[in-house]
């Protein structure tokens, strides 16, 4: 017998977070985590960059997720992240980084006046995961964004990733530092 | 409400010092966009047909003792969080996992990888068939050990409520001595991630059980 479903749904408080530990490798990356479109797609841009501690080291066993609207700025409803057909767009990325602490995803430009990326960081050390996002530089929308205007204005090119050529960016994620990126809170 | 979730700053976790943000995480005046308040949605076609049993994985039956481990998916109003994707991963019996890295001298079981998923069904529920890890020692003090854990990763229905976090077994005398359960604050917060032992659960003559419910954040709301 299991568990009757409570009729009444009472609050309940909600479950504390614990790391993701340093041996997540051989569960939770799959096969094209980081291909949100393939390299192949016409509108393909590469975001990818190193996680960093303090002292400037890179680390190894940090898992890096993405989540993002598509072109249109809709949000995807499609699922197949997991075993990607290559033509549905899903929305989420999901890459571990290497032993140079590098992590990387082929993706699209989200829409929206703003363009940006909501990125999840976990590691071995965070207790809890870290929120960020990803903006692309020169958008004539980021300076009327009402969350990148809310980081204080020394800290907001943290979050603005770097432009290295034709579709390509660079966006290493400082978890401290003279550097540390701006983290978000609910 | 207060905050349930450890400090990103928890020194006896000694990995914790260089890896913590020292700076207050900024909470957005306008509140999360249409994107933070999403989450991803997986398929049941997707995942694999025996993905939720990690005792059927490879041709033969793994050593230890078999559990099923069950329990609800919870927004922090009690509703249930239907066809959300579950992960988890865990040692085998030995307390050895297959990482690479694992340089645990103890024991891989050829018939165990310890990596499951599946999706919760209509009343939140996930259900996994596995075998009961085991203790392991780390290298953050002198003789330290870790209680048995299943790691778990939850998405929930916003961005915000993603959640991974380890289950924990009742009873387990190495409690008070793991910096990582101990980094929760709040004895009651901590037993929030020790699962319950449940009779009703166990099938006669093949598997013990227990009963985990995960209460995800509030759901948040557009402003
Ligand atoms: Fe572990």
């Amino acid at each position: 017998m299991t568990q009757p479903t409570p009729a009444q749904p009472m609050p309940a408080q909600p479950t504390p977070s614990q790391t993701v530990g340093p041996f997540f490798g051989y569960a939770l990356p799959y096969a094209d985590g980081s291909r949100v479109v393939p390299e192949w797609h016409p509108d393909a841009i590469r975001i990818h960059g190193r996680v960093l501690d303090a002292e400037g080291e890179p680390l190894p066993d940090a898992l890096v997720e993405i989540w993002q609207t598509g072109p249109d700025g809709q949000v995807a409803a499609s699922y197949g992240a997991f075993s990607r057909d290559g033509h549905d767009f899903t929305g989420f990325g999901r890459c571990a980084t290497d032993a140079a602490g590098h992590y990387w995803f082929s993706t699209v430009k989200p829409g929206g006046a703003a363009p940006h990326i909501a990125v999840i960081v976990f590691a071995r050390g965070l207790l809890r995961s870290l929120a960020t996002r990803i903006y692309f530089p020169g958008e004539p929308g980021n300076a009327a964004d009402p969350v990148l205007s809310d980081v204080p204005a020394d800290r907001r090119d943290t979050l603005v990733a770097v432009r290295e050529g034709d579709r390509s960016y660079g966006f290493d994620v400082h978890l401290q530092g003279e550097q540390e990126t701006v983290f978000f809170g609910v | 409400m207060s905050d349930p979730h450890p400090p990103y700053l928890y020194p006896p976790y000694r990995s914790t010092p260089l890896r913590a943000p020292s700076q207050p995480l900024v909470v957005p005046k306008y509140g999360p966009d249409a994107i933070e308040l999403s989450s991803p949605v997986f398929g049941h076609a997707e995942l694999g047909l025996l993905d939720n049993d990690l005792t059927k994985q490879h041709a033969g039956e793994p050593l230890g003792e078999r559990i099923v481990v069950t329990g609800r998916v919870l927004d922090s109003g009690g509703r249930p969080v239907p066809n959300t994707l579950v992960e988890i991963w865990q040692t085998n019996a030995a307390g050895r996992y297959i990482h690479l890295r694992d340089q645990h001298p103890a024991p891989l079981d050829p018939n165990f990888t310890g990596a499951g998923r599946c999706l919760t069904d209509a009343d939140g529920r996930y259900r996994f068939v596995t075998i009961k890890p085991g203790a392991y020692p780390w290298r953050n003090h002198h003789n330290a050990w870790r209680p048995a854990h299943i790691h778990i990763s939850v998405f929930g229905t916003a961005l915000s409520q993603r959640l991974v976090t380890q289950m924990y077994f009742p009873g387990d005398p190495l409690f008070a001595y793991d910096p990582i359960f101990g980094s929760i604050p709040g004895e009651k917060a901590r037993e929030r991630l020790v699962a319950r032992f449940d009779m009703d659960t166990t099938v006669p003559e093949w598997a013990l059980a227990y009963q985990w419910d995960i209460v995800l954040g509030a759901t948040p709301v557009e402003d």
